[in-house]
C-alpha cells in the first residue's frame, strides 16, 4: 500500500486493468455469437436483425450491445460508393470537344478531368517505356493509327540493353565514382541475362514518372505548409491518416476514379508517396536555424532565391530521407499496383507467388530490390554532388562521360546489328533478351525449397502446428473474447492516464469508429496479428540493437543492414517465408516480424547513440560497470526515442499484416483484397483502410503523447 | 545631419499581438512591466541615435537586453513597431520589398554569431553566394570570392566545407561573405562570442586591421564590455531595451551615466582605455619639461615615460602644437586612485 501511495500512476493503471477484466468477466459471450466468416452486412442469417438508419438498411446481429456495438456505420461504405459514382457519372455534366469523333460530347466534369489526367500520365509512361523498349504508342499519340499503317517504318526502335546498361554505369560513375558504377553495371547485366529486361524496364518507366512527380508535389506541399499555418492545419490530419493507411486500401477508390492500368498505378503511388515527402520536407525546413534564414535575407535573396538556394539545400538531409522514402514507396507500390493492371516486375512477382513458383518470384523480387537500391544511391549521390571550379580541365576531361556514352551508344548499336546476323532465326540477345529466355536459377531455388521442405518437413510442420495451436489460436480467441465496451474502456482509460482528457477523446473517437463499423471482429484479428508481430519484433530489435550498440563498427554495420532491408519492397518479404512455411498464418507473422524488426533495431541503436557523451563520462567516473551504465543511464535516456521506434514498428507490422492477406488471413486485409474485385468495393476498401489507419493512430497518439511528456520530463525535448 | 549613414528616431520593437495598439496608447511612455502584464514583451524601447560614415558603433548589453533586436530592426529582418529608421537619408520602413532587397544586395553586409554558413556550399561558394544572388555570373563571382578568401587569410581552404573548418575559420568565411558585395554598412551580431578567448583576440585584431583598410560604417553587437572598449568609436549600452548611455569609451569609463553602466566600468583598467587627451589639463602652464606626448596616446603606453619626469609634461596635437599639460601625479591618480571613488 505504501508503494502504491508513492506511485499513484501505478495505482491508476492497476485500477484500469481491474475495471477492464471485471467488464470482461461481467459481459458474457452471447449464445448467438459466432465469428463471422462471410461479409457481415451481406449475409443472410437467422440471427440477424435490421433497422433503418439514415435511409439505409443496416443489418446486425442482435447481440448484447455491450458485447459488440451495432454497426451504425454500415451505411458509410455504401454512401461513399454512391457518392463516388454520382461524382463520376452525373455531377456537373459539361460539353467537351472530342478529338476522335470531331464533335462536342456531354460528360461529367470529374470524369473528363480524370480522363485527361490519365491520358497525360499514360503518354509520359509510354514515352519513357518506348525509349527503353520500343513501340508505337508515342508516334500514334502525335499522328494516328492510319499513319502507322501507311508507314511501317514509323516505330520507336527502343534501346539495346547494352546501351542502357552502359548509360546507367556511366551516370553512376559521374555521380558517385567507381563503386556505384560497378554496382549499376552488375545490376543491369543481371537483369538482362536473367531475362527480366522487359518487365524491369516497364517497372522503371513507371517509377521514373511516379517518383519525380511525387517528389515535386511533396516538396511543393511541404513548402506551402511551411509557409502557411492554415495549409498545415488542413494537411496534417490527412497526412496522419495516410501515413498509417495500408496501401491496398487506396487501390480500390482509385480504381473507380482512374480505371485500370499503369496511369492509375502512378496516381495511386503518388497518393501514397507524397505524404511522407511532405512531412519530411516540413521537418527539415522547421529545423533550419533562424540565423541561416537571416543570412540568406541579408544576402539579398528574394523569396524564391531564399527558398531554393538557402532553405531547401540547408534542409537537404531530411529532404533526402524523403526522396529515399518516395523511392521505397514507389517500388513497393510497383508490386501492389499490379493488382490494378500495372505491367512489369510486380505483375511477374504476383504471378509467380500465385503459382507458388518461389524461384521465379525470388528472381523478380531481387530485380526490384536491386533497382530500388540503385536508384536510391544514385539520387543520394546526385544531391551530394560537388562542382570543382578550379580544375583546369581539357575539353576531353570535362566531357569525358558524355563522350564515353556516345561511344557506348555506337558500340551498342553496332553490337545489336551484329547480333541480327549472329542469332539468325532466334532472339537477338545483343538487343534484348526476352522474358524467360535468359538464364534462370528458378529451378535451382524451387528444388532447394523442395529439398528443405522434404528434409525438414517434420520439424517445420511441428513448429508450425505448435505455434498455431499453442500460441496463435489461444491469443486470437483471447482477443475475440474482449467485449467491445471493455476494450473501449481500456483504450480510453489508457488515453486519459497518458495524455489527459484530450488524448482520451481522440482515442475514443478512433476506437468508436472501428467499433461501429461492421468489421470490429476483423479489426480484432488484425490487432492480434500485429500485436504478436510487434512483441516479437521489439524483443528481437531491442536485443540486437543493444548488442550492436556495444561496438561502434557493429552498430554502423547494423544500421547499414537496416537501410538495405528498408529498400526492399514489402512484398519481397513474403517470398522466403512462403518458401518455408507455405500458406499459413505463420508465414505472414514471420514476414511481419522480419519487416517490423527493422525500425525496432534502428531506433534502439539511434536512441542509445543519442545519449550525450558527457553523461557516459560522468557515469564512468561514478564507477559504474558497463551493465549498470546501460540500465541506469542509457536505457532511461534512450527510452523515449526507442518508443518512437515502437511506433514505427506498429505501423510497419500493420502494413505487413494487411499485405499478408495475399497469403490468406482472416483479418481486415482479406476484405480489402476482396473489395478489389467487388463492384461496390470502393467504399468498403476505403472504410477498411481507414479502420486500419485508425488502429495505427490509436497507438500513435498514445505513444507520441507519452514520449512528448517523458522527453519534457527528462529535459531532452 | 547629412553625414549620418544610420539614423534612428524613437525606435520601438514590441512583441505580442496588440503591440501596435498598446504602443499608440502608451503615447511614448512605454513601461516594460505594464506591457508584460498585457502579454507584450518590449524588445527595443525608444532608441534614438545616429551612426556617422566610417564610424563603428558598438551596442553592448547582456542577453535579453534587446541589442540583437535593435540590429534586426535596422537591417529590417524584423519590422520596428514604432519610430523611424533612415539609411543614408532613406526611410527604411517606407521601402517596398524590391527596394529592400536592392539595399541589402548593394549596401548591407551582416555577420552572425553562429556563423550561419550554408552547409552545402564550400568556403568559396559561400562567399560567392551574395554575388550570385545579385546575378553576377559564376566565373566573376568565384574570382571575386577568391579575393575575399585571400583578404581573410583562408587561401588554400577555399574548397573546404564549413563543417571541416574550426570556429574561427568559419567566422572568417562569414566575414568574407558579408564583405563580398562591398557594402557600405556592416552589421556584426556578436561575431566573436562563439569563439575561444585566444581566437577571439586574434579575430578582433584582424577585424581592426580590416576596418582600418575598409572604413565601413559599422554596427557591432557584443555582450563583452572589454571587446566593446577595444573596438568601438562609440558604445551604446543597453538594458531592458533602453539605451542607458551612448558615448565614447573614454567618456563612459570616466562618467558612467547610470549605476548599471558604472558596474561595468568598475573593473576596467583605465590606463588601457583612456587617452592623454581625456585626462590632461587644458591650461598650458609655462613650466613645462622637455618631454612632449601626443594627445591621442593611450595612457598605458606613455605612463612610464611621464612618471620619470619631475616637471609637467606638455601635450601636443597632430600639428605639434602644445594644447595642454599633464603632470605625473595626475597619471598616478588616474591609474590607481580613480577606481575606488568612482572619479
Amino acid at each position: 500500500m505504501e508503494f502504491l501511495k508513492k506511485n499513484p500512476k501505478i495505482f491508476q493503471w492497476l485500477f484500469l486493468l481491474i475495471v477492464f477484466f471485471a467488464l470482461c468477466f461481467a459481459i458474457e459471450v452471447p449464445e448467438t455469437y459466432k465469428f463471422i466468416r462471410g461479409q457481415a452486412e451481406f449475409i443472410k442469417d437467422p440471427n440477424q436483425s435490421t433497422f433503418v438508419f439514415a435511409g439505409k438498411e443496416v443489418r446486425y446481429y442482435a447481440f448484447d450491445v455491450f458485447w459488440r456495438l451495432p454497426p451504425l456505420l454500415g451505411w458509410l461504405p455504401i454512401w461513399i460508393n454512391d457518392t463516388l459514382f454520382f461524382l463520376m457519372n452525373d455531377w456537373m455534366p459539361m460539353e467537351f470537344w472530342n478529338e476522335d469523333t470531331q464533335e462536342f460530347k456531354t460528360r461529367p466534369l470529374l470524369l473528363q478531368i480524370s480522363r485527361n489526367l490519365t491520358g497525360f500520365m499514360t503518354f509520359i509512361i509510354e514515352l519513357i517505356r518506348e525509349i527503353l523498349l520500343g513501340g508505337l504508342e508515342t508516334i500514334v499519340a502525335f499522328t494516328s493509327w492510319d499513319f502507322i499503317d501507311a508507314n511501317p517504318w514509323a516505330e520507336l526502335p527502343g534501346l539495346p540493353w547494352t546501351i542502357v546498361a552502359a548509360g546507367a554505369t556511366i551516370l553512376s560513375y559521374k555521380l558517385s565514382g567507381k563503386g556505384l558504377a560497378i554496382f549499376a553495371g552488375l545490376t543491369m547485366v543481371y537483369i538482362s541475362i536473367f531475362g527480366q529486361w522487359k518487365p524491369s524496364m516497364q517497372t522503371l518507366s513507371f517509377i521514373l514518372v511516379a517518383a519525380p512527380l511525387s517528389f515535386i508535389f511533396g516538396l511543393g506541399l511541404g513548402i506551402s505548409a511551411f509557409k502557411s499555418k492554415r495549409v498545415e492545419k488542413v494537411l496534417y490530419p490527412i497526412l496522419l491518416v495516410m501515413q498509417t493507411m495500408p496501401q491496398y486500401a487506396v487501390l480500390v477508390p482509385a480504381l473507380v476514379l482512374f480505371g485500370v492500368g499503369d496511369h492509375a498505378a502512378v496516381i495511386i503511388t503518388m497518393i501514397v508517396a507524397i505524404p511522407p515527402m511532405i512531412l519530411l520536407t516540413l521537418l527539415g525546413l522547421r529545423a533550419i536555424p533562424p540565423e541561416v534564414i537571416e543570412a540568406g535575407r541579408m544576402s539579398g535573396c528574394n523569396n524564391w532565391q531564399l527558398m531554393f538556394k538557402v532553405l531547401i539545400p540547408t534542409a537537404r538531409r531530411d529532404i533526402l530521407i524523403g526522396v529515399n522514402q518516395v523511392i521505397m514507396v514507389c517500388f513497393s507500390m510497383a508490386v501492389i499496383s499490379a493488382f490494378i493492371g500495372a505491367k512489369g516486375l510486380g505483375f511477374n512477382l504476383l504471378l509467380a507467388l500465385n503459382q507458388l513458383n518461389i524461384g521465379l518470384a525470388l528472381e523478380a523480387g531481387l530485380c526490384i530490390s536491386l533497382i530500388a537500391i540503385l536508384l536510391d544511391k544514385m539520387s543520394l549521390a546526385w544531391a551530394n554532388k560537388q562542382t570543382d571550379y578550379f580544375g583546369n580541365l581539357t575539353f576531353f576531361e570535362r566531357n569525358k562521360n558524355a563522350i564515353f556514352f556516345v561511344g557506348a551508344f555506337a558500340i551498342g548499336i553496332i553490337l545489336a546489328y551484329i547480333g541480327t546476323f549472329l542469332f539468325k532465326g532466334t532472339f537477338n540477345y545483343l538487343f534484348e533478351i526476352p522474358h524467360n529466355k535468359g538464364i534462370s536459377t528458378a529451378d535451382f531455388w524451387n528444388k532447394g525449397v523442395d529439398w528443405i521442405f522434404e528434409t525438414f518437413f517434420v520439424y517445420i510442420k511441428a513448429f508450425n502446428t505448435w505455434l498455431i495451436q499453442e500460441v496463435l489460436q489461444p491469443m486470437r480467441a483471447l482477443y475475440l473474447r474482449m467485449p467491445a465496451v471493455a476494450t473501449i474502456v481500456l483504450v480510453v482509460g489508457a488515453g486519459y492516464l497518458i495524455g489527459g482528457i484530450r488524448s482520451a477523446l481522440v482515442v475514443c473517437g478512433l476506437t468508436l469508429f472501428i467499433a461501429l463499423s461492421p468489421w470490429w471482429d476483423r479489426a480484432l484479428v488484425t490487432t492480434y496479428m500485429a500485436t504478436f508481430g510487434v512483441i516479437v519484433s521489439c524483443l528481437i530489435g531491442f536485443t540486437v540493437g543493444t548488442l550492436c550498440f556495444q561496438s561502434k563498427s557493429a552498430a554502423k554495420f547494423m544500421l547499414g543492414v537496416c537501410d538495405i532491408f528498408q529498400t526492399f519492397p514489402s512484398f519481397v518479404y513474403l517470398i522466403p517465408v512462403m518458401m518455408l512455411f507455405g500458406i499459413t498464418d505463420t508465414s505472414v507473422l514471420i514476414a511481419v516480424i522480419v519487416y517490423a524488426t527493422i525500425p525496432a533495431t534502428r531506433y534502439t541503436i539511434e536512441g542509445l547513440r543519442s545519449v550525450p557523451i558527457g553523461l557516459h563520462e560522468a557515469a564512468t567516473m561514478s564507477g559504474v560497470n558497463k551493465f549498470q551504465r546501460l540500465t541506469k543511464i542509457e536505457f532511461p535516456l534512450a527510452f523515449p526515442h526507442i518508443m518512437l521506434g515502437l511506433n514505427q514498428t506498429i505501423v510497419f507490422a500493420l502494413f505487413m499484416v494487411i499485405i499478408g492477406a495475399f497469403i490468406g488471413t482472416e483479418d481486415l486485409g482479406q476484405y480489402i483484397l476482396k473489395a478489389l474485385s467487388d463492384k461496390n468495393g470502393a467504399g468498403i476498401g476505403l472504410t477498411l483502410g481507414i479502420c486500419v489507419a485508425f488502429i495505427g493512430l490509436i497507438f500513435d497518439n498514445l505513444i507520441r503523447t507519452w514520449v512528448g511528456k517523458r522527453k519534457k520530463h527528462l529535459g531532452i525535448a | 545631419m547629412s553625414d549620418a549613414v544610420i539614423k534612428c528616431e524613437s525606435v520601438y520593437k514590441i512583441f505580442g499581438e496588440n503591440a501596435e495598439k498598446m504602443l499608440q496608447e502608451a503615447n511614448g511612455n512605454v513601461d516594460a512591466k505594464t506591457f508584460q502584464e498585457n502579454g507584450c514583451i518590449v524588445g527595443v524601447n525608444n532608441a534614438s541615435f545616429e551612426v556617422a560614415k566610417g564610424e563603428m558603433l558598438v551596442v553592448m548589453g547582456l542577453s535579453g537586453s534587446g541589442k540583437s533586436t535593435l540590429l534586426r530592426c535596422i537591417s529590417r529582418l524584423t519590422d520596428a513597431t514604432g519610430g523611424k529608421i533612415f539609411i543614408e537619408g532613406q526611410d527604411l520602413l517606407d521601402l517596398n520589398n524590391k527596394e529592400l532587397i536592392d539595399l541589402r544586395r548593394n549596401k548591407m553586409g551582416m555577420v552572425f554569431q553562429s556563423f550561419a554558413l550554408l552547409p552545402h556550399k564550400t568556403v568559396v561558394e559561400n562567399i560567392a553566394f551574395p554575388l550570385q544572388i545579385k546575378g553576377i555570373n559564376t566565373d566573376d563571382s568565384i574570382s571575386k570570392a577568391m579575393d575575399m578568401v585571400k583578404l581573410v587569410g583562408l587561401d588554400g581552404r577555399e574548397n573546404y566545407f564549413p563543417r571541416e573548418l574550426s570556429g574561427g575559420q568559419q567566422q572568417r568565411v562569414g566575414i568574407a561573405r558579408s564583405l563580398a558585395v562591398e557594402p557600405d554598412i556592416w552589421f556584426l551580431d556578436e561575431p566573436f562570442s562563439a569563439l575561444d578567448p585566444l581566437i577571439r583576440k586574434e579575430m578582433q585584431d584582424e577585424f581592426l586591421r580590416l576596418q582600418d583598410k575598409l572604413q565601413k560604417t559599422i554596427m557591432f553587437i557584443t555582450h563583452d564590455f572589454d571587446e566593446a572598449l577595444k573596438l568601438a568609436d562609440r558604445i551604446a549600452i543597453m538594458k531592458d531595451g533602453i539605451i542607458e548611455q551612448l558615448d565614447t569609451p573614454a567618456k563612459i569609463v570616466l562618467n558612467p551615466a547610470t549605476e548599471y553602466v558604472r558596474k561595468f566600468t568598475e573593473e576596467v583598467p583605465r590606463e588601457k582605455v583612456l587617452l592623454i587627451e581625456d585626462v590632461m589639463d587644458q591650461s598650458t602652464s609655462n613650466n613645462l619639461g622637455d618631454l612632449r606626448v601626443s594627445k591621442d596616446e593611450i595612457i598605458e603606453n606613455v605612463a612610464e615615460k611621464i612618471l620619470t619626469q619631475e616637471k609637467t609634461v606638455g601635450v601636443i596635437d597632430n600639428n605639434n602644437k602644445v594644447i595642454g599639460s599633464i603632470n605625473p601625479t595626475k597619471i598616478i591618480n588616474t591609474v590607481f586612485g580613480g577606481r575606488k571613488n568612482g572619479n
